[in-house]
């Protein structure tokens, strides 16, 4: 089946209309770069939950969420802080059950992203050899070791993965979702095709027909798109090639804030809860700080030629 | 006061660890600054493999501290995904790859997940990310570490990323092919693992083996023709410093 044409709609609309509470959310899925902030400060502020997350190197996105109250089960790779290192939520979910009990299912980037490759093919499973060795693996309901029918080599059956909803943002895309982006992309490919709902945010909606003027860059296709939500600065403070640099400040800032659980909920509030939309966040940043982080060394690519 | 500090001579170290032309797993913090000098120095065809997708032969064109801040994208030879990068691990294609953690212990085994702490507590650590990844399919892998006998355990409490096992044949027993550590670069020293137990091979300067092994968790092993660790250069200080400019991470 196909999807609608016009998929355009506010973010707060969006969230409300694709995540529900039980959720599996596939989030962060370029790793560094690309994080969709704008979309999880919306799940936050609409206090959509208890959530299941998943990602690969997840961030402080998912810390956010958990200091929120609304994670039960986080499935990754990594949560911390990529500037500082340590996720202060999380860690105190998963040491202190505090805001709430977190259960977690250790993964590593290679296996996450097998378990969503499988997902996407429509497979039940993967096979690996990493992390064979790890204690990762041990009583680990995702990993089973097997030996392999053709070759007799002891490896790993990684139980596939299929969000309920996958958030990717994306440089630009048209009103039917076809979402370009550029820049090295982690498993975005995998979590939107393996996911049953994609939620796209993008810097710039664009004419279809600066889609189809570069077809290769289309790195998900509209038919897996349900809604599109053009959010500037969606991704701050993480990078986004062409358009803004990382926020770096603002990761240390927020690691101090969080070590202290109710710095952490003062911060929710002053960022999060307390703010209508994405447009009074960037108020709040200012515009002397975004200024600083946009894009200040121009690299164009050189044309392709699709002519035939 | 040292004209560098510890950090720097653990780069210096590390970079030397990476020969021309390899493909190297490279990682963030001192491994990034080490394949940056390396490259700017003696290995100028060494290709870096970042694990979000990003190869590159040159150091990012600005200062960066994620693997996905937009200078190190720019002037890129191949930006793909982590399924492409993984893919080069596993197929053998990479040489070797760096990793810290929290914990190492006699065989290299690395902890990044939790340690344990008096009275039943334990202390949650972000988890793998690549790193467990890069010890199972790595051609030789390097672990960078400050060197506390907190960290250089006898045995980690939570092995993310396997090394050598206690016994010879451990690897293959689990199912790993190839790879294991080849080096442990601490703030006091060099390690490394010539039959997959971790020798002292090295001492940076002005250590001495007291101090190491009292900062050591297992009984040290030291290479009968213990060395010093060469001091970097004004040049090798220069070129860290260029790309660390602030001392985010050296200092």
């Amino acid at each position: 089946m196909g999807k609608p044409m016009n998929k355009v709609k506010s973010l707060a609309q969006a969230v409300a209309g694709l995540v529900r509470p039980g959720d599996k959310v596939a989030l962060g899925c370029g790793l560094e770069a690309f994080i969709p902030f704008a979309a999880s400060h919306e799940i936050i502020r609409q206090g959509i939950g208890p959530l299941t997350l998943i990602a690969p190197i997840s961030n402080i996105g998912i810390d956010q969420i958990i200091a929120a109250g609304l994670a039960e089960e986080v499935i990754a790779a990594w949560v911390g802080n990529v500037s500082t290192g340590v996720g202060y939520n999380f860690r105190r979910a998963v040491e202190e059950a505090q805001p709430r009990p977190l259960r977690v299912y250790n993964h590593t980037n290679f296996s996450i992203t097998l378990a969503l490759e499988a997902g996407s093919r429509g497979l039940p499973m993967a096979v690996s050899r990493s992390p064979l060795g790890s204690d990762i693996i041990r009583d680990h309901p995702h990993f089973q070791p097997f030996t392999c029918p053709h070759s007799g080599q002891k490896l790993l059956a990684v139980k596939a993965l299929n969000p309920d909803v996958a958030l990717i943002h994306v440089q630009r895309a048209d009103a039917a979702g076809n979402g370009q982006g550029w820049g090295a992309s982690g498993f975005t490919r995998q979590a939107a095709l393996a996911a049953q709902r994609v939620l796209l945010t993008c810097e710039e909606l664009v004419d279809s027909q600066a889609i189809r003027s570069d077809p290769d860059r289309t790195l998900v296709p509209g038919l897996l798109v349900d809604a599109v939500c053009p959010v500037p600065w969606g991704a701050h403070p993480s990078p986004v090639q062409g358009y803004y640099d990382l926020d770096n400040d603002f990761f240390v800032e927020y690691s101090r804030c969080s070590k202290d659980p109710a710095r952490a909920q003062a911060w929710l509030r002053a960022w999060i809860l307390d703010l209508p939309d994405r447009t009074a966040y960037l108020d709040q940043l200012g515009p002397a700080r975004l200024k600083r982080l946009k894009m200040s060394h121009s690299a164009l690519s050189s044309p392709v030629e699709y002519g035939w | 006061m040292s004209r560098y500090t510890p950090a720097e001579i653990m780069v210096a170290a590390a970079a030397r660890q990476i020969k021309d032309g390899e493909v190297v797993f490279v990682g963030m913090r001192l491994p990034l600054l080490a394949f940056n000098l390396a490259t700017a120095t003696h290995a100028p065809h060494a290709l870096g493999v970042f694990e979000n997708g990003v190869i590159r032969d040159r150091p990012a064109t600005a200062p960066i501290i994620t693997m996905g801040d937009a200078p190190n994208q720019c002037q890129a030879l191949k930006l793909c995904d982590l399924e492409g990068v993984m893919s080069l691990l596993g197929r053998g294609r990479v040489d070797l790859g760096f990793i810290g953690g929290a914990q190492v212990d006699q065989w290299g085994h690395v902890n990044t997940h939790r340690v344990e702490m008096p009275g039943g507590r334990f202390l949650r650590l972000p988890g793998s990310g690549g790193g467990a990844d890069i010890a199972c399919l790595a051609g030789r892998l390097l672990i960078v570490m400050k060197h506390e006998r907190r960290r250089l355990v006898p045995q980690v409490d939570f092995i993310t990323s396997p090394g050598w096992g206690p016994r010879p044949g451990w690897r293959q027993e689990q199912g790993l092919l190839r790879g294991g550590p080849a080096a442990l670069i601490t703030s006091l020293g060099v390690f490394t693992f010539p039959q997959g137990r971790a020798v002292l091979s090295s001492l940076h300067p002005g250590v001495s083996l007291e101090q190491a092994t009292a900062e050591t968790g297992w009984e040290l092993l030291r290479d009968p023709h213990l060395q010093t660790t060469p001091e970097p250069t004004p040049q090798e200080l220069e070129i860290i410093r260029r790309f660390d400019p602030q001392g985010f991470w050296t200092h």
